[in-house]
């Protein structure tokens, strides 16, 4: 058995494959650092190298578009369970096809990665679309998440662009970062400790800005007063907002 | 990581702090709820001055609301005050219910406070029609206008223009507003004058027309200097209500092609109609809005739009009437046996666009992949297309078993009808064919 041992980084996973061409072995399994490594497994450990990585980037846009490119980045940030094999995988037949294999939609591994790739757009689009700011009593605009990929990078233009004359902070409590954004620039942070707010999803009362609580109930009021009671349909409701959501969502208290 | 003394620019008086602010919302919201257009699409304004708000690329929804409709914009009335006495409409004049008025500031600061949280794209903004329409078109265009160029607020806004307003505000509101829309309201002029006789259909096509003037107008000077100013730049909306009035899908469609064929004219809603009147005899005593039958109603046009359905395949002289029990695209196709079943390997998109079963996505994938070799039905079944419905109207790699052609037209409704019936009748807004 032969693993080869990575940086959790996509950089890191491109040198890795990079080192595979390179060195003519073929590893069993290509994984991150953090996971354990079982007994009598050989191991090889790819160092990190944004020149070895950008010339698997080079050799794949020979054969893809740009927008599969960034198609293989997002489905790396799904992070689910051993995505380096089909990544590698989808990465070889492309390598060692005459034109690519992009829109060959009958291969296991395109269809593979399609539907990972949608899944992980999904849940970015559910983090813009039930991120709530809770205004802070120090003016800035605070919200957690727990998303199921690791979407924020997919979500940060998306936060800047719109709110940018305030001061934000999306965060994720699963992976223990998030964005900040100061009125200058988007940066990555994490709390040292665990706050209060990283498990119940909300800030307490004494840390709001003292408009806060007024502007949450008009909201609550607001989707009170506009739902049609002759219509009613729980199913469809929870269909398109997940219960897993509602823990961050002002209106589901 | 610190939570520290950041200031952010933007300081507000809060006339939210004035208690009577509920109560509005909670009026004004009520009385708006039955306008459906939610969406908050087709228009792509970045944050250039970095002000607040962008209105880039697709409308979002930010919540669902227990009926499971999407919640993208503050959807609120300026006033549920009104001269008018439409009888579909529970604002109406006759009708002894608590009334009362947003400032404009009022609204202003909603929509802002609101959007700063995330809750919403934008503001959709109607009206009950005081004094006369251009008093209240003004009060709405200064809205919209307040919100741009004193708030930089760069967030979708949605204005409803009053029938009857002249051209002259339907053009400052369009300055400002990314959509504008006008309710047709009813199917066919009798039934509007009927139910609606305050209103005819000039005073709602007159400013449709304004809009879509100022539309192509504005898209001319673009093509001449790049500042010239937009002018609703997602277009207009209209909306009909469905069951109200006699009329039948046929007209109703028809009414919706010929809008569609309009160059501004982006989307068209239906709303079942919800007796909210129920001592007025002119309307229909229902017991449930006819979910069913609007909801075929937006599959029809989703036929029209995206599967390059000509409406009269779908309703004509001869059906006048959608189906209730199957969807219109399999209803088409069981009346239509003659063009199947269809090679998945060798048809054009069009035809596969076609099949019950196959949507865009699904026909796009099928088209891409057929050229790296021959597709079987375990690799359509894995491309996401439902095979339970489709398997009547294909042939694939494999030989094709029961098509429309052995079991027949009437057999297939039936199996494909079953199940259903044991579904419950709320099948909200699902398009899934
Ligand atoms: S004009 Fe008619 S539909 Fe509009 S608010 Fe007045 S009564 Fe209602």
């Amino acid at each position: 058995m032969l693993y080869f041992i990575y940086d959790y980084t996509f950089e890191g996973l491109l040198t890795a494959i990079f080192d595979i061409y390179n060195r003519k072995v073929f590893p069993d399994r290509i994984q991150g650092g953090h996971l354990p490594v079982p007994l009598f497994t050989e191991t090889y450990t790819v160092v990190s190298d944004p020149e070895k990585a950008d010339r698997v980037i080079e050799g794949l846009k020979k054969k893809i578009s740009r927008q599969a490119l960034h198609h293989l980045f997002i489905c790396y940030l799904s992070e689910i369970e051993n995505i380096e094999a089909s990544l590698f995988r989808y990465i070889r037949k492309t390598l060692e096809s005459p034109s690519g294999i992009e829109v060959n939609f009958a291969d296991e591994d395109v269809l593979f990665l399609s539907k990972i790739y949608k899944k992980v757009q999904n849940e970015a689009e559910r983090v813009k679309q039930f991120v709530r700011f809770q205004k802070t009593a120090d003016g800035i605009y605070l919200a957690i998440m727990d998303p199921l990929y690791n979407v924020l990078p997919l979500c940060s233009d998306f936060f800047q662009d719109r709110y940018a004359d305030q001061s934000w902070l999306v965060y994720d409590s699963r992976r223990n970062y998030g964005l900040f954004y100061d009125l200058r620039k988007t940066e990555v942070v994490h709390f040292d400790q665990p706050i209060r707010p990283l498990q119940t999803g909300k800030m307490e009362d004494e840390h709001l800005d003292e408009s806060e609580i007024a502007f949450q109930r008009l909201w609550n009021d607001y989707l009170k007063a506009i739902t049609i009671r002759e219509r009613k349909n729980l199913r469809l409701q929870r269909q398109f907002m997940p219960k897993r959501f509602w823990k961050y969502l002002t209106e589901k208290q | 990581m610190k939570l520290n003394l950041l200031l952010t620019e933007h300081s507000f008086i809060f006339a939210c702090m004035n208690p009577q602010i509920f109560d509005k919302l909670k009026l004004l919201a009520e009385a708006a709820k039955f306008d459906v257009s939610c969406a908050s699409s087709g228009t792509t304004r970045s944050n250039a001055q970095k002000g607040i708000g962008s209105a880039a690329g697709w409308g979002v929804c930010h919540s669902f609301t227990e009926d499971g409709r999407c919640v993208s914009l503050l959807k609120i009335m300026l006033t549920n005050y009104c001269i008018y006495d439409c009888g579909y409409c529970a604002n109406r004049r006759s009708n002894d219910i608590p009334r009362t008025t947003f400032s404009v500031s009022e609204i202003i600061e909603l929509t802002i406070e609101f959007y700063r949280r995330n809750y919403i794209e934008g503001l959709f903004l109607s009206s009950g029609i005081v004094r006369n329409a251009d008093y209240t078109m003004e009060r709405m265009a200064r809205v919209a206008k307040d919100l741009r160029t004193i708030h930089r607020y760069n967030g979708y806004i949605h204005l409803k223009t009053i029938p009857g307003a002249s051209r002259e505000l339907i053009g400052e509101a369009g300055l400002y507003a990314d959509r504008l829309s006008c309710n047709v309201e009813l199917p066919s002029e009798q039934s509007l004058k009927f139910i609606a006789p305050d209103k005819d259909y000039q005073s709602i096509y007159r400013p449709m027309h304004y809009i879509q003037q100022g539309f192509l107008e504005s898209k001319e000077e673009k093509k001449k200097f790049r500042q010239a100013p937009r002018f609703a730049p997602a277009g207009q909306s209209t909306q009909m209500i469905i069951g109200a009035s006699p009329d039948d899908d046929n007209r109703i469609l028809h009414l919706a092609n010929a809008m569609y064929q309009r160059p501004a004219m982006r989307r068209v809603y239906y709303s079942g109609y919800i007796p909210v009147n129920t001592y007025d005899n002119r309307l229909p005593a229902l017991t449930a809005p006819p979910l069913v039958r609007e909801n075929r109603l937006y599959q029809a046009d989703w036929l029209m739009r995206f599967y390059h359905f000509k409406v009269d395949e779908i309703v004509n002289e001869g059906h006048p009437n959608l189906d209730l029990d199957i969807d219109p695209k399999l209803a088409w196709a069981l009346r239509n046996p003659q063009f199947f079943p269809v090679d998945v390997n060798t048809a054009d998109y069009e035809m596969i666009l076609r099949v019950p079963g196959i949507g865009t996505k699904s026909a796009q994938l099928i088209v891409a992949s057929r050229r790296y070799g021959n597709l079987s039905s375990e690799h359509l079944r894995k491309m996401g297309i439902v095979m339970k419905r489709a398997k009547y109207f294909i042939t694939c790699r494999e030989l094709p078993l029961f098509t429309v052609q052995e079991v027949k037209p009437e057999r297939i409704r039936e199996l494909l009808t079953l199940p259903a019936k044991k579904k419950k009748d709320a099948e909200g807004l699902m398009l899934n064919f």
